[in-house]
């Protein structure tokens, strides 16, 4: 399932003060309300500049595969693959994922080649907020690819205590 | 709780309908049905289920000889595959000793301290997770069955009364959420009916394997009420009931949930 | 020992493209989590795994604090031979496990 157009960005933020009303935090601060350190666009750019140079990135080949709207944002599956015919001379050498929203802007990056057979690989990663995932593929020929999704991420019900 | 109640109640437990206010036995679902499809695709999957870590770390802590006794769970019990089979299922179950139902880890740990002459392993430890989560496996897909036992009767009154108690700040209780409005929405989740069928768990809240009484605290929590310590005989009382409650469903541990 | 759980076809056809599925334990501490005091945690995550097939190198990833915990990786290769593939995460504070299987090419 790809999601590659927009949709209406709901914050974490909102989810996590509806909740913290539900749950009548009255006078108490839930340690999930302070709004941690979180990526700028800028530095997920310059993470993605570190990967790419001054290359151009091309918009395509790439496709990512992850829910659109998540559960809990602990443990989001997701699946970035490539068309590639992965052969010695045209491959996908690197799948790199990058997080527009947490605290760190990078999420994976892997190697591939012509052993690989596919260009597919699929993780669990950690979301912080409804964000913008990047998928950047590094193919044989020094061209690089890209794609991205928007996600929606929820809160669980009922958290953990202090 | 009403004396009418009480009643029906004592009634309900003698037969198999359930009371008034309680989900009909043909409606009731476990919380797997009421989980996004990845997330059941990585309970689905025993090589992508966290949980099946705990299982294997278990396995071989079933093995493993404990205590001035030097045994293994493995010595009295054999094959866990066989002699474990269905043990989850009926649990809690009175233990005459006692003179109460206890849960799976106590069970655990009056082997450990009476059979194996060792000290009983820490609520929420690695290693009592892992055990209980082992055995919990065997009975993986066996349908829920606490045994008719005139000995239990009192505590899985007491289990009731819990359940269905307001507390807290919010005056809440399990009931109006579980019983009354399951399947509506608590801050874009799902509410499920609350069967305890896969414990202990990998709630991906936790990002780790727990235990019911930690995802009873959490509701407690949730409610602004005070949680009982753990080991707490409310606990097993509440999940004397709960597992009553939850009767033909199947055992699914180590289950995965958000 | 971090425990690991391997799921690759023991068989394959030579030239069949295989899935591998890897699970690890491990709590891939972020350090962005405060603590009781509101202290960030220490930092502690799987930084690298590596997969070999006979002793080549055929999948490589890089991990950051974005992996969930009991990181999960999915990849495929090329059944090319019988031999062994293994397996090797290192991290944080000097983590290291390895894991093995063997498959049957034919």
């Amino acid at each position: 399932m790809t999601r590659d157009d927009d949709m209406p960005q709901a914050t974490r933020r909102r989810f996590l003060i509806e909740t913290a009303a539900l749950a009548g935090a009255v006078g108490i601060a839930l340690p999930l309300a302070v709004k941690p350190a979180s990526a700028t666009p800028a530095s997920m750019r310059a993470a993605i500049r570190k990967v790419v140079g001054e290359a151009p990135v091309n918009k395509g080949k790439v496709k990512i595969d992850v829910p659109p709207l998540i559960e809990n944002g602990n443990a989001v599956p997701l699946t970035v693959s490539c068309e590639s015919p992965m052969t010695a001379d045209d491959h996908v050498k690197a799948i790199h994922v990058f997080a527009e929203k947490n605290p760190q802007p990078n999420v994976v990056s892997v190697q591939l080649g012509p052993r690989s057979g596919r260009a597919t690989v699929s993780t669990r990663i950690r979301l912080a907020d409804s964000q913008k995932i990047i998928a950047i593929a590094q193919m044989s020929d020094g061209s690089f690819w890209s794609n991205e999704a928007e996600v929606i991420v929820t809160l669980a019900a009922c958290l953990e205590g202090v | 709780m009403r004396p009418g109640a009480a009643v029906v109640f004592a009634a309900a437990v003698l037969g198999t309908t359930a009371t008034a206010g309680e989900i009909p036995l043909a409606d009731r679902k476990s919380g797997y049905e009421f989980m996004a499809r990845e997330t059941r695709a990585m309970q689905d999957d025993d090589t992508a289920n966290p949980g099946m870590l705990w299982v294997l770390d278990g396995e071989t802590l079933w093995k493993r000889n404990e205590g001035s006794a030097a045994k293994s769970c493995a010595d009295c019990h054999g094959d866990a595959r066989a002699s474990m089979k269905g043990v989850a299922a009926r649990y809690p179950a009175f233990n005459a000793a006692r003179g109460r139902p206890v849960d799976l880890e106590e069970r655990i740990n009056i082997c450990r301290t009476e059979q194996q002459q060792s000290t009983p392993l820490p609520f929420e430890s690695k290693e009592l997770l892992a055990l209980a989560a082992y055995v919990g496996q065997q009975s993986r897909g066996m349908p829920i069955e606490i045994a008719d036992d005139e000995r239990t009767k009192p505590f899985l009154q007491a289990g009731h009364e819990l359940f269905t108690q307001r507390q807290g700040q919010l005056n809440l209780s399990c009931a109006q959420c579980h019983d009354d409005n399951w399947g509506q929405k608590l801050a874009g989740a799902a509410i499920p009916q609350g069967h305890p069928t896969g414990y202990p768990l990998y709630r991906l809240e936790w990002q780790t394997l727990g235990s019911l009484q930690r995802r009873l605290r959490n509701c407690l929590f949730g409610m602004r009420a005070i949680s009982y310590p753990f080991g707490a005989p409310e606990y097993v009382d509440l999940e004397l009931y709960l597992m009553w409650r939850a009767r033909g469903l199947p055992v699914e541990t180590p289950a995965v949930r958000p | 020992m971090a425990r690991a759980l391997i799921n690759a076809p023991a068989k394959a056809k030579r030239g069949e493209i295989i899935e591998i599925k890897t699970l690890i334990s491990h709590n891939m501490e972020t350090g962005f989590r405060p603590d009781n005091t509101g202290k960030p945690v220490p930092r502690d995550i799987i930084t690298d795994f590596i997969c070999k097939y006979n002793g080549q190198e055929i999948f490589r990833a890089e991990l950051f604090p974005a992996i969930a915990a009991n990181p999960f990786l999915t990849f495929s290769t090329i059944a090319t031979e019988s031999g062994t593939l293994s397996f090797e995460w290192t991290g944080d504070n000097g983590f290291s496990a390895t894991e093995s299987v063997n498959i049957t090419v034919e």
